[in-house]
């Protein structure tokens, strides 16, 4: 017997949507996400697009890079940078941002904004 | 065993730090804290940050979490107002009891209002707490002149932030008759006068206040002398006072001029009740500032848990910050002769005044004061506090600063006893900084910071982190260089050579071939530039798009809410009607807010992201092109109207700015650069603060270099006299490509000059003697730069693929952004202010 988290995945856009090693903002579900394609890693993030300093709805516009060996992206506004795998305040901050899983089927992007409670597999 | 509970009240910054202390030496407390303040313990050191973001979160010392992980239970804005020191209970404000094995006070302190009459009307204000300077700030919006009352640490710093508020007419007024009283001597005072009133500040002295008036609002305040002074605002800061109302009021014993008594260990009357920070009469002093506080609390905390150590009075040096001038005072700043035999440095030119208190036999370095250059103050500091030796003739370090000042910091660093206290807000010694370099690898300030925590309370100590870091690094036989980040070992002139040899184009190919892992905000920007400079393509392509700072990357610059502004060029500032029109048409198309630059020019404010290609294809159509205002690139020449109207004009002035503006269009530097040109020595178009200035003389024109407006002027030097035309722009092509290729990133050129060694003499024998044998490349540089322009934005509305980039939603390509929001404005509009911050 295991556990199984069942994701709802939402189509989100194509893969040629997206800007390597860049952001865009897409609109799921009437809310504001970031995609992210780090193409020189070949990862895919999705972030919430609010950056938590000033409340702006601008993280898709920030630059992607790494410290050390964590992904984050730099809010355009005042530089506060974000990990994009946990989504952590790198810069020393206590604000942190969402992040969503994402998966690649086919050339197109899929985004899961919220999971189903995990139910058991009786198998 | 059940846990003991320790009860802290007050989570300023004394209690929060105890609270830190406490639960890193044991994980058997249970730890409670009552706090009056709405809000968890701040930064109130740098409180007047607060005025430059408004950001509360930047300030807190404590992330929320942490005190839910470590378990400590935090009552906001829940007073405490009883303690039955019997029974062991505190009782708070809103009705929660608890008991408690020991008590902490750590209540701080406020300011201390003298009784004048009429302190309580609107418009007269304290200088403590976040709320204060929400309400100042306010205020301030409606007020023009502005008055502090006292002139000590605290006051100049309030004067200051009153200045930066935009109240231009403020007044210090200190009942003193001089500043910083308890800091610095007469002498070091006038000469401090002198630079505030430089600022604009206005200091009265010996002045005693006996009224202020005012029908509510304040309007004036009444001096004992008879005279009187204006103001719409006032801010009180003329001493603390101990918050010792509770102590009091549960029989503590307190001293004749308040302050709760406390013996070596930190224990009040009651032996299971400490009291720290500025609540605590230690040695019959009352100590003001935060590392003592800090120092008290590890202390009390020790002796709660059985370790004994004690408080022997500290060390109350401080050096002023914020204020833009440099003020420091450390050991004791007034002994004088027969105890110490003072030497004294003044230069009223230049404002410098510098006293050294020296023992009679000249072996020890006793105290003294710094104003106008305080460089030294660290290492002077450690000089008294480890009772260094002097050197044979003690006058040196009165201008050792200037002078071979690498040499003598190092020898002095290395002198420094390992037990040398170097950040005394968080107890670290010189062998913890420099085990963080050698040890754990830290190689600059930020990352010792991190690792030690040192650096991070004021701030004082920092440059001589800087300085301790490049010692042990250079110890180890380390290589000290200016390099880039984490990604690149190299300087930016290393990189900017090496792209050049490599002939590489984009961001991709230079990280690949030059540095390592995936870049960061500070590398990529820097090498857009240099890419820019070196071969002046469109910089969207080649991927170099999100390699670019956010202006850069949608060719206009970002604002409050996330939209646009327009600036198309305007070249010397000359415009047809017809072109003035369509500005006009498109502004009113767009709804965009509109306004004359400084720079002789109209920017249109408020574009949205999705809106930018047509407003900028109905532009290009009008024949206009982008004016650069985004990029590290040329930003306008001005010009004056010169000889075509002026009587006194001598040249052509605006088709010379004209000519020069469409030269240099577009190319890229280490940061942005200015032009502007003069018809005649009347300096209308004010060339003299230009990175580049010409002006017309009755033989041809002058052209000078390196000045600068901003935060920082400083006017530009002559460069050469009487050139010609040609001459001018030859000269001008040679010294921005010396200055593109060896400035550091985001450098203007008057810092550039300035770091130069030689400074504007070399710059010359570089430039007009081509000293470097180098005039013929920078000319041909340049040349290809001048000829590989084109308009970005033409180019962008014309390719669709990099069109296709300025929407906001990628799956709504015509949708905006609906959370853009903008308020009325004098019949146009206005970004509307930042969203508050969800905390
Ligand atoms: C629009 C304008 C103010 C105005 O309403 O008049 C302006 C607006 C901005 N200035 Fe400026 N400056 C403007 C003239 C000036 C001037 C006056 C001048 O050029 O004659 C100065 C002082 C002269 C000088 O630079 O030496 C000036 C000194 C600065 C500085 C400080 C530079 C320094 O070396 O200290 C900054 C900050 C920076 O560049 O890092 C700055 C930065 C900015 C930025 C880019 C800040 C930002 O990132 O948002 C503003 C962008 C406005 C926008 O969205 O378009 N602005 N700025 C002026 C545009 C002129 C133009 O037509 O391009
Ligand atoms: C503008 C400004 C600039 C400064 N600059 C410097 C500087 O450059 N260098 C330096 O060393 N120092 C500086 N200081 C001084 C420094 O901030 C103080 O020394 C330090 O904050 C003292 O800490 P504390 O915890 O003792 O008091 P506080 O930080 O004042 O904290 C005391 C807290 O206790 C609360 N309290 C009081 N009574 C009760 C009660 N009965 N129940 C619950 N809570 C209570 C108060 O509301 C307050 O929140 C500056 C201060 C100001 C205002
Ligand atoms: S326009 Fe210039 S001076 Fe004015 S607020 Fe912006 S940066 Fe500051
Ligand atoms: S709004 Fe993002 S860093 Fe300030």
């Amino acid at each position: 017997m295991e556990t199984l988290v069942n994701t709802n995945w939402l189509e989100a856009c194509r893969t040629e949507d997206a800007i390597e090693n860049g952001g865009v903002c897409l609109k799921l579900q009437d809310k504001q996400i970031a995609l992210f394609y780090f193409t020189r890693r070949n990862e895919w993030y999705a972030t919430q697009n609010e950056c938590p300093h000033k409340r702006q709805m601008i993280l898709s516009r920030g630059m992607l890079g790494s410290l050390g060996d964590t992904p984050k992206v730099a809010c355009p506004f005042h530089k506060k940078t974000f990990a994009l795998d946990t989504g952590e305040c790198l810069s020393g901050d206590e604000c942190a941002i969402e992040t969503y899983p994402v998966k690649v089927e086919n050339g197109r992007v899929y985004i899961a904004l919220t999971r189903e409670t995990p139910t058991l597999d009786m198998q | 065993m059940k846990k003991k509970t320790v009860i802290i009240i007050g989570n300023g910054m004394v209690g929060n730090k105890i609270c830190e202390k406490l639960r890193s030496k044991s994980e058997n407390l249970s730890i409670v804290m009552f706090s009056e303040e709405p809000i968890r313990a701040y930064d109130r050191v740098h409180l007047t940050d607060y005025f430059k973001t408004n950001a509360v979160e930047d300030l807190f010392l404590k992330e929320k979490v942490w005190y839910e992980e470590n378990e400590i239970e935090l009552h906001l804005n829940d007073p405490i107002v009883d303690v039955n020191t019997i029974l062991r209970e505190v009782s708070s404000l809103h009705g929660i009891h608890r008991s408690y094995d020991f008590l902490i006070l750590a209540t701080g302190s406020e300011a201390f209002v003298p009784p004048i009459p009429g302190v309580n009307k609107i418009g007269v204000f304290l200088y403590r707490t976040i709320e204060d300077l929400d309400l100042i700030q306010a205020y301030a919006a409606t007020a023009s002149k502005g008055t502090v009352m006292g002139g000590g640490l605290l006051g100049l710093e309030a004067a200051k932030a009153l200045l930066d508020l935009g109240m231009a007419d403020t007044s210090i007024v200190e009942f003193a008759a001089r500043l910083m009283p308890r800091q610095i001597d007469d002498a070091a005072s006038r000469v401090l006068e002198a630079k505030l009133m430089e600022l604009g500040l206005k200091c009265l002295l010996q002045k005693s206040a006996i009224a202020i008036r005012g029908e509510e609002k304040i309007e004036e305040i009444a001096f004992a002398d008879g005279s009187i002074l204006e103001t719409d605002l006032l801010i009180i800061s003329a001493g603390i006072r101990p918050r010792d109302e509770l102590a009091k009021k549960i029989g503590l014993a307190v001293g004749p001029r308040g302050g709760i008594m406390v013996n070596a260990q930190m224990q009040t009357s009651i032996p299971d009740i400490y009291a720290i920070g500025e609540c605590a009469l230690a040695h019959d002093m009352i100590y003001g500032l935060v590392a003592p506080g800090y120092e008290m609390a590890e202390i009390a905390a020790s002796h709660l848990l059985g370790v004994e150590k004690s408080f022997s009075g500290f060390d109350m040096s401080t050096k002023l910050k914020l204020l833009g001038v440099d003020v420091a005072s450390f050991g004791d700043p007034f002994i004088d002769a027969p105890y110490a035999l003072p030497i004294v440095f003044e230069d009223s030119h230049n404002g410098i005044y510098k006293r050294l208190n020296v023992s009679p036999d000249g072996q020890r370095l006793l105290g003294g004061i710094l104003v106008g250059e305080a460089a030294a103050y660290n290492m002077l500091l450690q000089t008294v506090n480890n009772n260094l030796p002097l050197p044979e003739n003690p006058a040196e370090l009165l201008f050792e600063e200037k002078k071979n000042s690498e040499k003598s910091i190092s020898n002095g660093i290395a002198a420094l006893p390992d037990s040398a206290l170097i950040c005394s807000c968080e107890g670290i010694s010189k062998a913890q900084i420099c085990d963080a370099v050698t040890l754990q690898n830290c190689e600059n300030a930020d990352a010792v910071k991190q690792c030690t925590k040192a650096g991070s309370g004021c701030g004082g100590c920092v440059p001589m982190i800087k300085d301790l870091v490049t010692f042990s690094m250079k110890q180890q036989g380390k290589y000290v260089r200016n390099t880039v980040c984490e990604h690149f070992d190299l300087s930016r002139q290393e990189l900017y050579d090496l792209i050049k040899i490599h002939e590489l184009k984009s961001y991709d190919e230079v990280i690949d071939t030059l540095g390592r892992g995936h870049g960061c905000e500070t590398c990529k920007p820097l090498v857009s530039s240099l890419l820019a400079s070196l071969w002046n393509e469109m910089i969207l392509r080649k991927g170099n798009d999100v390699a670019q700072d956010s202006n850069d990357r949608y060719l206009a610059n970002i604002q409050k809410g996330g939209t646009y502004s327009v600036v198309p060029r305007i070249p010397g500032g000359e415009i047809l009607p017809d072109k003035l029109i369509v500005i006009g048409q498109v502004a009113k198309k767009y709804g965009l807010y509109t306004k004359i630059t400084g720079g002789q020019r109209i920017d249109m404010f408020g574009a949205h992201i999705n809106d930018l290609p047509n407003i900028w294809e109905e532009l290009i159509a009008a024949g206009f092109e982008s004016g650069h205002a985004y990029g590290k690139a040329l930003r306008t020449v001005k010009s004056c109207v010169g000889s075509t109207w002026c009587r006194f004009g001598l040249h052509d002035s605006v088709s010379f700015a004209i000519q020069i503006e469409e030269r240099y269009r577009g190319i890229r530097a280490p940061h942005k650069f200015k032009s502007a040109v003069s018809g005649c020595i009347r300096e209308c178009a004010e060339a003299q603060s230009k990175d580049f200035g010409i002006i017309a003389t009755e033989k041809g024109w002058n052209l000078y270099v390196c000045g600068n407006g901003g935060s920082k002027p400083q006017h530009a030097l002559l460069l050469a006299s009487d050139i010609d035309s040609e001459t001018c722009i030859r000269y001008i092509d040679r010294f921005l490509m010396f200055y593109i290729r060896t400035a550091d990133p985001l450098t203007r050129t008057a810092t550039w000059l300035n770091k130069m060694d030689g400074g504007i003499d070399y710059l010359r024998n570089v430039v007009v003697n081509d000293s470097l044998n180098m005039a013929t490349t920078w000319e041909q540089d340049m040349q290809k730069l001048v000829s590989a322009y084109q308009c970005e934005w033409k180019v962008a509305v014309e390719d669709p693929n990099i069109r296709k980039r300025f929407v906001h939603f990628v799956n709504a390509p015509d949708e905006k952004d609906s959370n853009v929001r903008f308020d009325d404005f004098r019949g146009q509009k206005k970004a509307a202010d930042w969203n508050t911050p969800v905390l």
